[in-house]
């Protein structure tokens, strides 16, 4: 990086800023690429060392077959089917009558949960900043209700999910309640936290300057709280999504990776890299969602002080 | 300076701060007015009150006892009316602005026009020197140009008066030293009343026409020494035997008035 942060030259902070997220934004999926092949890795030796008998790696056949010096039943091909076999399971039939490859049809189940759980994710993101705006304004609230929004957290999400889909019906809006469920709570707390991190001296100020509530709300308290707002969405995007998941799971909606979970488990026997694709597809919807808000918090920072660029 | 209207006037004001377990008298019986373009610093060892009284004036705190008047009105109707400009020890620049934009946020709130807003903060800039650094971003300029730009902001609103609560403290003894040519250089510009709560003895000195001296427990003013300098004031003016003969006598009021002079750098007082 030759950008000196701290320099007082003419360049524009906004493109030193965009160049350094960049630089970063491509190292860290190199890192993320790496850490999985490594894991695949490690996979694979696993199996080499202690699952069933090798008689092809990837389609291509082994003469002889590799026999493991060990037997442990957590690697064998139903526990632990070959990462080739995972990966290959995204092109071939998703069902033995379909005309779909199982990589399309998870496609469309994770589009239609994260349909469910984006919706779901700003109706917990609007309800979260809003309770934290009443609270910061009112101590009687906050002191009254903030116990009731921890409680609401206690409440497993498997319990209340077939009551929401009871009283909204068998589709996405259930999900999208479901998730905003989820995304709301770490919304609502770094909004706080976010919305009170103001210098005092800063409020002093716009005291001088006769600002009302309503002012100091936009000029100063949202936008200070913006770090913190981010560091809560990064954590309800991926809540969301596993509510989502959870949401359709047991309440049979039919179309989301959840219903998709369901059927593969009861189709495990006989296709157990079938599950594992599904459970890869649930982890990319999660990253993917988890990027697009990091990518929106690049957008809305720039031009801030980053930590550590300084 | 008689006729008109004191810029600041106080009477017999008083602040008593109440806890629970104590009563503390931060301030009794001030008597003081400030005139037109005057440049009046308040002086005094941790604890004397001096920001508070400050922050009295600027109505962001209110008095206990005693009246407070500025620009021949209320304390409180004067806040209302932005009568001042505050400018604090750290600069409190919002780092999601630019240093323009930062200029522009007392404008924004009076309501000012967008082209209006951006041709008064650009003179403003101006005046202190940052005409170049608009667009920057206050985590890219040094503590010297922050502060800077807080005055610039402070006097945005081209006020009649300007309240200074230790603005130079957080800064080296060169850049201080810097800053306070800049500070008359503005204050003789623009003809600004301003009031300024310093540590510093030189600075006092200085900068001011007049030196209120305070002491603490309970905070009261005991001395105010009339600086009689020449202006303008220039790096000159600091080898003078007049200027060393008021700091000398700045210092024995002080002394007089509270023990040993404050040597803190940091004046940790309350002000809560």
């Amino acid at each position: 990086m030759t950008v000196a942060s701290t320099s007082i030259g003419r360049r524009t902070p906004i493109g030193a800023g965009t160049t350094i997220g960049i630089g970063r934004a491509v190292r860290s999926v190199v890192a993320f690429v790496a850490v999985v092949a490594l894991l695949g890795v490690v996979w694979e030796l696993a199996k080499w060392i202690g699952g069933v008998p090798w008689r092809e790696i990837a389609g291509m056949p082994l003469d002889p077959p590799h026999d493991p010096p060990f037997r442990v039943t957590q690697l064998s091909d139903i526990n632990l089917p070959h990462t080739w076999n995972v990966i290959g399971a995204f092109f071939e039939p998703a069902t033995r009558r379909s005309e779909f490859s199982l990589g399309a049809v998870l496609f469309d189940a994770a589009i239609f949960t994260w349909r469910g759980a984006a919706i779901g994710f700003v109706l917990g993101a609007v309800v979260g900043l809003g309770l934290a705006v009443v609270f910061v304004h009112s101590r009687l609230l906050e002191r009254a209700l903030v116990p009731y929004v921890i409680a609401s957290q206690t409440v497993p999400i498997i319990a209340l999910a077939p009551m929401v889909v009871l009283w909204v019906g068998r589709d996405w809006p259930s999900v999208a309640i479901i998730s905003a469920y989820l995304t709301f709570f770490p919304v609502t707390i770094a909004g706080i936290r976010g919305l009170q991190s103001p210098d005092p001296r800063a409020l002093e100020l716009m005291r001088s300057y006769a600002a009302n509530r309503r002012t100091v709300l936009w000029k100063v308290r949202l936008p200070a709280a913006v770090p913190y707002l981010f560091t809560a969405l990064k954590i309800s995007a991926t809540a969301s999504i596993v509510g989502a998941i959870v949401a359709e799971a047991p309440t049979g909606i039919q179309g989301g990776l959840g219903r998709a979970i369901i059927q593969f488990n009861q189709q495990y026997i006989t296709g157990p890299e079938k599950l594992w694709a599904t459970v890869i597809a649930c982890a990319a919807l999660g990253i993917a969602f988890f990027v697009i808000v990091r990518l929106a918090e690049m957008l809305v920072m720039r031009g801030r002080q980053q930590p550590g660029d300084a | 300076m008689s006729g008109a209207a004191p810029v600041v006037a106080l009477h017999a004001v008083e602040k008593v701060f109440e806890t629970a377990e104590a009563r503390t008298t931060a301030l009794s019986g001030i008597d003081l007015e400030i005139h037109g373009g005057e440049f009046v610093s308040l002086i005094g060892p941790s604890g004397c009150g001096k920001s508070t009284l400050l922050r009295i004036i600027g109505d962001l705190t209110g008095p206990t006892g005693g009246t407070v008047e500025v620009n021949g009105k209320p304390a409180a109707r004067a806040r209302r009316d932005r009568d001042y400009g505050m400018v604090f020890q750290a600069p409190v620049l919002f780092d999601w602005r630019s240093i323009q934009a930062n200029v522009e946020l007392p404008l924004e709130i009076t309501g000012l026009s967008g082209n209006e807003r951006r041709e008064r903060a650009a003179r403003m800039l101006d005046l202190v020197e940052l005409g170049d650094f608009g667009r920057h971003h206050p985590w890219q300029l040094s503590g010297g140009m922050q502060q800077r730009a807080a005055i610039a902001r402070a006097l945005a609103l081209e006020p009649r008066l300007l309240l200074m609560d230790e603005p130079f403290g957080a800064l080296d003894e060169m850049t201080r030293e810097r800053m306070n040519d800049e500070l008359l250089r503005i204050w003789e510009r623009t003809r600004t009343t301003i009031v300024f709560v310093t540590h510093s003895i030189p600075e006092a000195v200085f900068l001011s026409s007049r030196v209120v001296v305070m002491s603490a427990r309970p905070g009261r003013i005991t001395d105010v020494i009339e600086v009689d300098l020449e202006r303008p004031r220039t790096e000159a003016s600091r080898e003078t035997e007049r200027y060393f003969e008021l700091v000398t006598t700045v210092r024995e009021s002080l002394r007089a008035g509270h023990g040993p002079a404050p040597l803190d750098p940091v004046d940790a007082e309350a002000t809560a």
